[in-house]
C-alpha cells in the first residue's frame, strides 16, 4: 500500500464518520460542526484528485459561508439551548434501509462496470487547470451558459431569501 | 548556488546528505526536512508575536501620551516575557455549562487561521512554502477559519455577552470578505496569477499606484477582517465587556490575543505583498534572500503600524452603519472598480507604460471621487430627513 | 496510486449517509444537513471523473463549480423558509410543518 493509499483511507474513514456524526448527534449545533468536518475531508479529497482550486473554493463557499449560515440559522430556530425530544422520526427504521439499499445498489453497479479499477494517468507537465477552468467558464464553445445561468440562480436565491425571511412587522 | 542567493536550498541539501548517510530513506529524509522547515517558520513566527505584544503596547502608549512598559529590561524589551508568565500560572477556568471540547478547540482554530496565512507568504524570490495557484482565494479561506474559530468560542462559552460579540463580529467578517476577494482579484488580473509569487515579481511598478483605490478597500475591508477599531464591534468593551473571548483566561486567553497581534501585521505583510512590491525594493532582493526577508518583514511592519494608527485614533462605528457601509458603498465600489480595472487593462493592452500608469492612477482617483460625492449626497439627504432642510440664507434686511 | 473505484465508493457511501440524514430527522435545519451531504458526494465524485477521464476536458471541474452555487441557493433559500416557518409556526419539526393537509 502506498503512502497516498493510507492517506486516503484515512481522510475518507474521518470524513465518513464525521458525516455519520452529521445525521445522528442530538445537539444541532455539534451537527452543524461535525459537517464542518465533514466538509474539510471532502476538500483533502479534492486536494488529492489535483483539484486545487475546488478544495479552496470548498473551504472559502462551504465553511465559510454555508456552515456559518447553518450555525445561525440553529441559533434563531430555538428558544432554549437543550435539544428535547426525539431527533428522529417515527420511520427513521425506513430511512435507514432505503440509504443501506442505495448504497448497495450503487456498489453492485459499480462491480459490474468496467472503468473501475482505472487508473489516473499523470497529469501533463505544464498543464495550468486553473487557467483551463476559468477558460472553460467563460468560453463561448464551452460552459459560458451554464455559468450565467447559474449566476442567474444565485442573484434569484438571494432575492427570494431575502423576500421569504424578511420581517414585514 | 551561493549561500547568500539560496540559503534554504544549500541547508536542505546540507541535511539531506546528513540523514541519508545515517541510512534513512530519501523521502523519508525529505518528509523530515519539510517538517523541520515549517517548524522552523513556525518559531520565527511566534518569537516575532512575543515581539509584536511589546510593539503594540509601545506604540499605543506614545499614541495617548504615555510612556508604555519601560521597567523589565532595557525600554521595557522583557515585559512581553513577563506577560506570558503572567498568563501561563493563572488559573485556567472553563465556565459552567460550556462545550467543553468546542470550548478548547477555539483558540486553536483562531491561532492556526493566522498560521497557516504564512504558508503562501514569499518571503524572498527563493523563501516561500508553497506557491499556491489559488494564494488569493487561500488568503479569504484561512479567514473563513478565523470566522468559524470565532463563533465557536461565543457558543461554546455558554455567555450572553460572548454569544452576542461573536454574531456581531461573524455578521462583520462574512460580509466585509465580499469587497476584500473582489479586491484581491485586482492584482490578479494585472499580474495575470493568483500565485502571490508571481503577483509579487510581476510589480515592476508597486500596484498601489495603478489601483491606490484598490489598496485603500484592501486596507478596510482587512481592518473589519480583524475585528480592530473603528470595527471592533465584537469586543467592544464598552458594552460587551470583551466580547467572544470574555471566558477565557490564562493562555487560552492568549492565544486569541496573540492570534489577533499576529493577523495585524500578517495582514500588514499581504498589503505590503499585494501593493507595494514585496521584497522588492530597488534590487535588494537579488543581493541576498536575507535583505529580502528584512525588506518584506519592514514592509509588513509600516502597514502592521498603519493598522495600529487607524485603530488607536478612530471611535467605534456601530453595528447598523459598519453593515451598511460594506453593503452599501463598499461591496458596489469594489464591483465597480473591478469592472474598470479590467475593461482598461484590456483597452490599453499595447499602450505605453506611462501612459497605462497615469490612466490607471486617474481613473481610481476619479472613481474614488465620484463615489464620495454619492456618499455626500445620500448622507446629506438622510440629514435632510431627520433634522428638516437645512437653512442656507439668512434672511437680511 | 488510488484507483478510481475507492472514490467512487467513498462518495456512494457519503450520498447513503446523506440520504439517511435527509430522510430520518425531524428538524428542518437537520434535513439541509443531510441534503448538504449528498451534494458533496456528487462533487467529489465530479471531480474524481475529471481527473480519472481527461484532464484537458473541463466539464467534472465545471459542474462541481456550478453544484456549488446551486448548494449555496439551496441554502439560503431553504433556511430563510425554515425561519419564515419557524416565526409563524414557533416550530422547526418537519413533522408539524402540516398546514397543506387541511
Amino acid at each position: 500500500m502506498t503512502a497516498e493509499q493510507i492517506i486516503f483511507l484515512l481522510v475518507a474513514f474521518f470524513t465518513l464518520g464525521s458525516g455519520f456524526m452529521v445525521v445522528t448527534t442530538r445537539n444541532l449545533i455539534h451537527a452543524a460542526l461535525w459537517l464542518i468536518a465533514t466538509l474539510f475531508g471532502v476538500a483533502v479529497i479534492f486536494a488529492l484528485l489535483d483539484a486545487g482550486f475546488l478544495a479552496v473554493v470548498q473551504v472559502v463557499v462551504y465553511i465559510g459561508a454555508i456552515a456559518i449560515l447553518f450555525i445561525f440559522a440553529v441559533m434563531l430556530t430555538r428558544k432554549d439551548m437543550r435539544d428535547q425530544g426525539p431527533q428522529m422520526n417515527r420511520n427513521w427504521w425506513f430511512g435507514a434501509l432505503i440509504s443501506v439499499l442505495t448504497f448497495g445498489g450503487l456498489y453492485f453497479l459499480l462491480q459490474g462496470w468496467n472503468g473501475l479499477s482505472k487508473t489516473a494517468a499523470d497529469i501533463p507537465s505544464g498543464f495550468d487547470a486553473v487557467g483551463e477552468l476559468g477558460n472553460a467558464l467563460v468560453s463561448p464553445n464551452a460552459y459560458v451558459l451554464p455559468f450565467e445561468v447559474a449566476s442567474v440562480l444565485l442573484v434569484a436565491a438571494l432575492v427570494g431569501a431575502v423576500y421569504v425571511a424578511f420581517n414585514w412587522k | 548556488m551561493d549561500f547568500l542567493q539560496d540559503p534554504l536550498k544549500i541547508a536542505a541539501d546540507w541535511l539531506l546528505g546528513i540523514f541519508t548517510g545515517w541510512g534513512m530513506p530519501e523521502i523519508a529524509a525529505q518528509v523530515l526536512i519539510g517538517f523541520l522547515g515549517v517548524l522552523i517558520l513556525l518559531s520565527a513566527l511566534m518569537v516575532l508575536d512575543i515581539f509584536l505584544v511589546w510593539v503594540e503596547r509601545k506604540v499605543v502608549s506614545r499614541f495617548q501620551d504615555r510612556i508604555g512598559p519601560n521597567r523589565v529590561g532595557p525600554f521595557g524589551l522583557i515585559q512581553p516575557l513577563a506577560d506570558i508568565i503572567k498568563l501561563l500560572i493563572k488559573e485556567d477556568t472553563t465556565p459552567e455549562g460550556a462545550d467543553r471540547v468546542v470550548y478548547n478547540i477555539a483558540p486553536l482554530l483562531s491561532m492556526m487561521s493566522v498560521l497557516i496565512l504564512w504558508a503562501i507568504v514569499p518571503l524572498a524570490p527563493t523563501m516561500l512554502g508553497v506557491d499556491l495557484n489559488v494564494g488569493a482565494l487561500y488568503l479569504i479561506a484561512a479567514g473563513a477559519i478565523g470566522t468559524l474559530s470565532i463563533i465557536m468560542a461565543g457558543w461554546a462559552s455558554n455567555n450572553k455577552y460572548a454569544l452576542i460579540g461573536a454574531f456581531r463580529q461573524v455578521a462583520v467578517m462574512v460580509s466585509f470578505e465580499i469587497p476584500m476577494l473582489t479586491v484581491l482579484l485586482i492584482p490578479t488580473i494585472f499580474a495575470g496569477s493568483m500565485g502571490m509569487s508571481a503577483i509579487t515579481q510581476n510589480q515592476d511598478i508597486w500596484y498601489v499606484w495603478i489601483t491606490p483605490l484598490g489598496a485603500l478597500i484592501f486596507l478596510i475591508a482587512a481592518i473589519a477582517e480583524l475585528g480592530r477599531a473603528p470595527f471592533d464591534m465584537g469586543e467592544a468593551e464598552s458594552e460587551l465587556v470583551s466580547g467572544y473571548n470574555i471566558e477565557y483566561s490564562g493562555m487560552k486567553f492568549g492565544m486569541f490575543y496573540a492570534g489577533e497581534l499576529l493577523h495585524a501585521f500578517t495582514f500588514g505583510g499581504f498589503w505590503a505583498i499585494l501593493f507595494f512590491g514585496g521584497y522588492r525594493f530597488f534590487g535588494l532582493e537579488q543581493v541576498s534572500a536575507f535583505l529580502a526577508v528584512a525588506v518584506v518583514v519592514f514592509k509588513a511592519m509600516i502597514g502592521y503600524w498603519i493598522i495600529m494608527w487607524i485603530k488607536y485614533t478612530l471611535l467605534r462605528i456601530r453595528i447598523d452603519h459598519m453593515l451598511a457601509f460594506n453593503w452599501k458603498f463598499l461591496t458596489p465600489l469594489a464591483f465597480v472598480l473591478l469592472m474598470v480595472t479590467a475593461l482598461l487593462n484590456a483597452l490599453l493592452a499595447d499602450a505605453a507604460s506611462w501612459f497605462y500608469i497615469s490612466i490607471m492612477f486617474l481613473s481610481n482617483v476619479l472613481l474614488g471621487w465620484i463615489s464620495l460625492e454619492v456618499a455626500r449626497v445620500y448622507s446629506r439627504r438622510q440629514r435632510e430627513k431627520v433634522e428638516g432642510p437645512k437653512v442656507v440664507e439668512v434672511a437680511h434686511h | 496510486m488510488v484507483p478510481l473505484s475507492w472514490y467512487l465508493i467513498l462518495a456512494a457511501a457519503l450520498f447513503s449517509v446523506g440520504l439517511f440524514g435527509a430522510l430520518s430527522r425531524r428538524n428542518a435545519v437537520a434535513i439541509l444537513l443531510g441534503i448538504e451531504l449528498m451534494l458533496n458526494a456528487v462533487n467529489i465524485n465530479l471531480a474524481a471523473f475529471w481527473r480519472y477521464g481527461n484532464v484537458t476536458n473541463m466539464a467534472g471541474q465545471v459542474f462541481a463549480i456550478i453544484v456549488f452555487a446551486v448548494a449555496a441557493a439551496e441554502v439560503a433559500v431553504g433556511l430563510a423558509l425554515v425561519i419564515s416557518v419557524y416565526r409563524q409556526r414557533n416550530t422547526v419539526i418537519a413533522d408539524d410543518i402540516d398546514m397543506m393537509k387541511f
